[in-house]
């Protein structure tokens, strides 16, 4: 019982942290010092809510976080925090949720941090998580992780927050974390997901709700990617009960409202070719020939896609060879040798389109290249599996 | 309780106790085993509460050094890279004795090659050096 109500109240309290640290950024608090006051509001809300719940989270998180702020001014802030949290009263003026979110949003992601430093400044700040949590996440000691924060936030300091950032900047950041996936402690995939939704919230940019949709429409299929003994299950192979169709048909209904805006751009495309791989029944059924359609409009997308989106190029040419035949495929990837001839992803495309050409020793070759320049382990497991079976398969 | 790092090589050390082709040219069923064998070494320490970490590097090796006052890194692949150590991983550990560390290390030695057959392979067994000073 207890521990539920926890999990409740930090629930609510990560929800309201953006618009609480934009409301003292807002009213001329530093940055950098809001969000360090707000980072100790958070960790005695979570030691003092549950026996004290308040009325109001947002306005009790944003009277600590000024307090703090004004300890931190007069050096002396121990003294006074037993009290006051206990005592938090409301003021604040109100302010829309949306706005506040891609305020804070903006200034995490600001173009002159490096993409780490966007992504864990973004997951403290508008994901309401702690240093130590994102530390846990990527593999790095808490205090690395916590120097790579202040630094962020001291780069960020001074710069004018008023202005509208890029917002494909921040979309990068928050697909960033979803494709870092769920290691650690805290489900970074899922923690994605609930800022992109905040995200759509916030914007009427049909590539925000691309994004939500593209994430959910992966995310749908996560249970069956990896077996239990930890093995990669590939698409073709996997078991389609498994697959979320709650979150398929979410994915599918957002995406549908994105395009109808007319504006297209690569996260709807590549959100749509999700929904066609999460649409077929079985992958027979898999419609490859609209698939490459919508690869055609995501390579479309670019004046040179083989030099500025080989990875689009790559998928096409897998679509390529399920419509055209494999040879076609082959001949695609031919185009990116020089360009990603020397990434993992090339090789496993090539393993995969000679192994549907028939051509199994190729194959085993081509998987076994893969495999090699594998930087995840789990991948390099799955390539060289792929390898032994290709070349067996062959004798 | 001191530290052991248990070094595996993609190539390099003694002789080996016998030639055995790279691993994407065994029978599936002997990878499948080979890599359970892997995840059970992991899970063994970690109940036994001696595991520290446990990595695995790519292959892929560049030197680098200075390249002095406003010149760009000097670096190079080679030069006999097909003779040279090359690490692909490790386990640390942390452990009662040099003889514990010994036995887990030829406990990871015994793990199954082709035809389930253990590989022998060379671990470089190696203390890692205590921050604090001892002692006396």
């Amino acid at each position: 019982m207890v521990d539920e109500l926890t999990r409740l109240d930090e629930g609510a309290l990560r929800a309201v942290v953006p618009r609480v640290l934009a409301g003292l950024v807002r009213r001329g608090e530093d940055f950098d010092a809001a969000e360090d006051a707000l980072q100790e509001a958070l960790v005695e809300a979570l030691r003092v809510w549950p026996e004290h719940p308040p009325r109001d989270p947002r306005a009790w998180l944003a009277t600590v976080a000024t307090r703090r702020l004004v300890d931190a001014r007069r050096s002396e802030a121990a003294r006074h925090r037993r009290e006051e949290a206990i005592s938090a009263e409301p003021p604040p003026a109100v302010t829309e949720e949306g706005d506040d979110t891609l305020f804070v949003l903006f200034c995490c992601c600001h173009p002159d941090l490096a993409p780490a430093s966007q992504v864990a400044l973004t997951l403290r700040a508008v994901g309401g998580l702690t240093t130590r949590e994102i530390a846990d996440a990527f593999y790095v000691p808490e205090a690395t992780m916590a120097q790579r924060i202040s630094r962020a936030k001291r780069t960020v300091r001074g710069r004018r927050l008023d202005q509208p950032g890029d917002l494909a900047v921040v979309l990068r950041v928050l697909y960033l974390v979803y494709t870092a996936g769920h290691a650690g402690r805290v489900d970074l995939a899922g923690e994605a997901i609930r800022l992109a939704r905040q995200l759509t919230l916030a914007t009427e940019e049909p590539e925000a709700r691309g994004l939500l949709a593209l994430m959910l429409l992966n995310h749908a299929r996560l249970p069956a990617r990896v077996d239990p003994e930890g093995r990669i299950v590939t698409l073709d192979r996997q078991d389609r009960g498994l697959w979320d169709t709650r979150e398929i048909a979410e994915g599918v209904r957002i995406l549908q409202s994105a395009l109808a805006v007319q504006r297209p751009g690569r996260y709807q495309v590549e959100a749509a070719i999700a929904a066609l791989h999460d649409d077929a029944a079985s992958a027979e059924e898999t419609d490859w020939p609209q698939i490459l359609a919508w690869y055609d409009d995501l390579v479309a997308l670019s004046d040179d896609p083989v030099r500025q989106d080989p990875a689009a190029v790559l998928g096409r040419a897998v679509a390529v060879g399920h419509v055209l035949g494999a040879a076609a495929g082959l001949r695609e990837t031919d185009r990116l040798r020089d360009v990603i001839g020397e990434r993992q992803r090339w090789h496993a495309v090539r393993g995969h389109l000679h192994e549907r050409d028939g051509d199994l020793p190729a194959a085993a070759t081509a998987y076994a290249e893969a495999a090699r320049r594998a930087t995840n382990v789990a991948e390099r497991d799955h390539l060289v599996r792929q390898a032994a079976r290709a070349r067996a398969a062959a004798l | 309780m001191p530290k052991y790092l248990l070094l595996k090589r993609y190539r390099g050390g003694p002789e080996p106790h016998h030639p055995f082709p790279p691993m994407d040219q065994w029978a599936p069923e002997d990878v499948e085993a080979h890599i359970a064998f892997q995840r059970h070494v992991s899970e063994l320490l970690e109940e036994s509460g001696e595991y520290v970490d446990a990595q695995a590097l790519t292959p892929t090796r560049t030197w680098v050094r200075y390249g002095g006052p406003d010149a760009a890194p000097v670096t190079t692949d080679g030069p006999h890279p097909e003779t040279s150590d090359l690490i692909a991983g490790w386990y640390m550990i942390d452990v009662e004795s040099r003889e514990r560390a010994l036995e887990l290390a030829a406990y990871v030695s015994s793990e199954p090659g082709p035809g389930g057959e253990p590989l022998y392979e060379w671990l470089d067994v190696r203390e890692v050096m205590s921050e604090a000073p001892s002692e006396d």
